[in-house]
């Protein structure tokens, strides 16, 4: 349960090497020890991950979960709830992809689509269909700002961002009456590996501050954020931006 | 079925179940029997501040239907009555026939069935114990959907007194036998001492505290240096008819509880901050200047806050805790530490309500035993999860508890160590509920059943 002052008691990670997502659990962690389920497929990193959850005195459960193998899904998150109620569930695994190649490739194009929609919309489902049953819970999905507006230099992903968002916030909706919060995450630029390399956008930000702001969005029940929040005021602007300026800004 | 919202008196942690509205034992005894996989819980009318009368995603028994009295005995002070009868109505009916109900908690707008749950206790603790030792028996629907009566000497009394204080995790009580005090008045004689600082103020309630029935003190914990702690001592005994004057003497038994005004469901976060805080404090010790053998009424007396409706409402739409906790007579040290500790932390708590209890009963769980109890609101914001933290290490330290039917946010660990007798109760529980029909948010988070 979540109790009076927002603490959580179990997490569900999907996507359990993402970066954002234990830096979320981290921040939840320092208040109160939590059960957690770290869903992704086996690696060192996902071991290195649970050691670092497990040394702040977390009790650390892996879940082997490949986001392609669609048919394995209802499998997985029924596996995921098996050790009782997940408090808050976040949904936060993804790709970033090759732009260059993935709107000219059409295999890198539709494996990015189904990371990072269709995976995520067949986990929404599944994760909504148990939180209406228990009857309360947080559900974190990481959209992105790319989502927003599309970039020449960042669309594919964008657009299944922009897919994800969508889903996640009518999902909102559809949950609020089950006493199931949804919280879709808007970041900027975050410095994490999905990044590395690449040259950073204004208001670049780091894993820990976007957790900041989801343990924040959890304990008040916030519906929709931006990471950081000032964001939200520069995409609403971004938005509406004629397409002939937009696409000679260095964004 | 259509889910409904529900939350404490708090207005946190809200959670949604499925809301049923029995009018009858037998319609407990249908929803007991088909709980589905989430159980069922009682609930009365929301006065615990968490999440004891809750049930996400299970089934949340509204209990004020049942509210009938079968029978009150003017002479031995017997009276039958229903579960889901509220203290006030009670205490309405039963006053004409000289009768008082002998536990009064904050407010009278607590069920019969939450007062056996949360074992409640009152300003008259020291003296009569808690709401458990006045009730002779209590029918209980029990998790096979037997009807079982039960009493503190009987054969069930493990069951009675497990489900004393048990925050409805043994089964649904639908009526209850209780045995009421005899009075002459329905008012109070009451010695009011202001006092200007906290050390003076529990030396002062140290003594003569049994010549009188009912013994509080409010303080305020926002004036700090000499005059940290400054309070109101207020004391009190049943007024006999001799001592009403002329005037109120024609109607001695009078029950005087007039609801001026319901708090609107307007207001923003952050509005009790130490600006007002200060402001009600002061407000709070002007009004009761130091005066002996006053008389008062019922609400002046023992429900100040009663005269508002949903006064919670004023924390605004984050709600608010209230932190209450007992510790031994020898840690009375804890008590200014804690408050020193608060004060630190920049939380401001515009109403905190000391006394000193008795005797303690044989409930495993019920919350008073012999000791300081304190209880502080606070508003929820940054900052108080680390400090409840510091202060749950303090007071379990000290051999403390805390009190469930306020508790809202500490861990089943904080439990396990205030309640040594949490096993002895689990075992009885679990023997009256093998298949865990009976499950509520907070057991859930407390890992109680």
């Amino acid at each position: 349960m979540i109790d009076a002052v927002g603490n959580p008691q179990s997490l569900l990670l999907l996507g359990g090497t993402s970066e954002i997502g234990l830096a979320v659990i981290e921040a939840f962690a320092s208040d109160r020890p939590l059960r957690v389920v770290l869903a992704a497929r086996p690696s060192s990193r996902l071991d290195e991950a649970q050691a670092r959850l497990e040394k702040l005195g977390c009790a650390v459960e892996q879940l082997p979960f490949d986001a392609k193998a669609l048919d394995t899904h209802p499998a997985v998150v029924g596996k995921a709830f098996a050790g009782g109620d997940v408090d808050v569930a976040i949904v936060a695994f993804g790709l970033l992809g090759d732009n260059e190649q993935a709107w000219t490739d059409v295999d890198a194009a539709v494996e990015l689509a189904q990371v990072n929609y269709t995976a995520a919309v067949s986990v929404g489902v599944l994760l909504g269909e148990r939180l209406k049953a228990q009857g309360h819970g947080a559900l974190v999905a990481l959209s992105s700002v790319a989502g927003e507006r599309a970039r020449r230099s960042n669309f594919v992903y964008g657009s299944t961002k922009a897919g994800l968002d969508a889903f996640y916030s009518g999902l909102t909706e559809a949950l609020r009456p089950f006493g199931v919060h949804v919280t879709v995450v808007r970041p900027g630029f975050v410095h994490t590996r999905m990044t590395e390399g690449l040259k950073p956008a204004p208001l670049s930000t780091t894993p820990d501050a976007v957790a900041a702001v989801v343990v924040d969005a959890v304990r008040t029940r916030k519906e929709l954020v931006w990471a950081p929040a000032p964001l939200r005021v520069v995409m609403s602007v971004l938005r509406h931006v004629p397409r002939v300026i937009f696409r000679r800004l260095p964004v | 079925m259509p889910n409904t919202s529900l939350r404490g008196w708090g207005r946190t942690a809200p959670t949604t179940a499925r809301v049923l509205a029995p009018r009858s034992a037998e319609e407990v005894v249908a929803a007991v029997t088909a709980p589905g996989p989430r159980g069922v819980i009682a609930r009365g009318l929301g006065r615990s501040y968490g999440d004891p009368a809750q049930n996400a995603g299970g089934t949340v028994l509204d209990m004020t239907g049942l509210s009938a009295i079968h029978s009150i005995d003017a002479d031995t002070g017997r009276v039958v009555v229903d579960a889901g009868m509220s203290l006030d109505t009670l205490m309405r009916r039963v006053l004409p026939f000289g009768l008082w109900l002998p536990v009064l908690p904050g407010t009278r707008q607590v069920t019969i069935g939450g007062a056996i749950g949360a074992d409640i206790h009152g300003k008259a603790h020291h003296v009569v114990g808690s709401f458990g030792n006045h009730v002779e028996s209590l029918d209980l629907v029990t998790a096979d959907g037997a009807l079982r009566t039960l009493t503190p000497d009987g054969e069930d009394a493990e069951l009675f007194w497990a489900t004393v204080g048990g925050m409805g995790l043994t089964g649904v009580v639908v009526r209850a036998v209780l045995r009421l005090h005899h009075v002459e008045t329905a008012y109070f004689t009451v010695d009011t001492e202001q006092i200007d600082n906290l050390a003076d103020l529990m030396e002062r309630q140290t003594q003569d505290d049994e010549l009188y029935a009912e013994t509080v003190s409010w303080f305020d914990a926002v004036t700090t240096g000499p005059h940290f702690g400054r309070g109101i001592l207020m004391r009190a005994n049943h007024a006999t008819l001799a001592e009403l004057p002329p005037k109120l003497r024609a109607n001695p038994l009078k029950f005087d509880a007039p609801q001026l005004l319901t708090v609107p469901d307007v207001f923003p976060p952050g509005l009790l901050n130490k600006l007002t805080g200060k402001l009600f404090s002061e407000a709070w010790y002007r009004k009761s200047p130091t005066r002996f053998g006053a008389i008062q009424n019922i609400t002046q007396f023992l429900h100040p806050l009663d005269i508002i409706g949903e006064w919670n409402r004023g924390y605004g739409p984050r709600g608010f805790l209230q932190y209450q906790f007992v510790v031994p007579l020898d840690r009375a040290d804890v008590i200014r530490t804690v408050l020193e500790r608060m004060t630190r932390a920049g939380q401001v708590s515009a109403l905190n309500v000391l006394k000193r209890f008795g005797a303690g009963n044989r409930a495993p769980l019920s919350f008073p035993k012999p000791g300081w109890t304190l209880c502080v609101d606070i508003p929820v914001g940054p900052g108080l999860n680390a400090l409840c933290n510091e202060l749950d290490a303090i007071v379990l330290d000290a051999g403390g508890r805390h009190y469930l039917a306020k508790e809202s946010r500490t861990t089943p660990e904080a439990i396990r160590r205030g309640y040594p007798r949490l096993d002895e109760w689990r075992k009885v529980r679990d023997a009256a509920d093998p298949g865990g029909v009976f499950a509520s948010d907070m057991s859930r988070r407390l890992e109680l059943a």
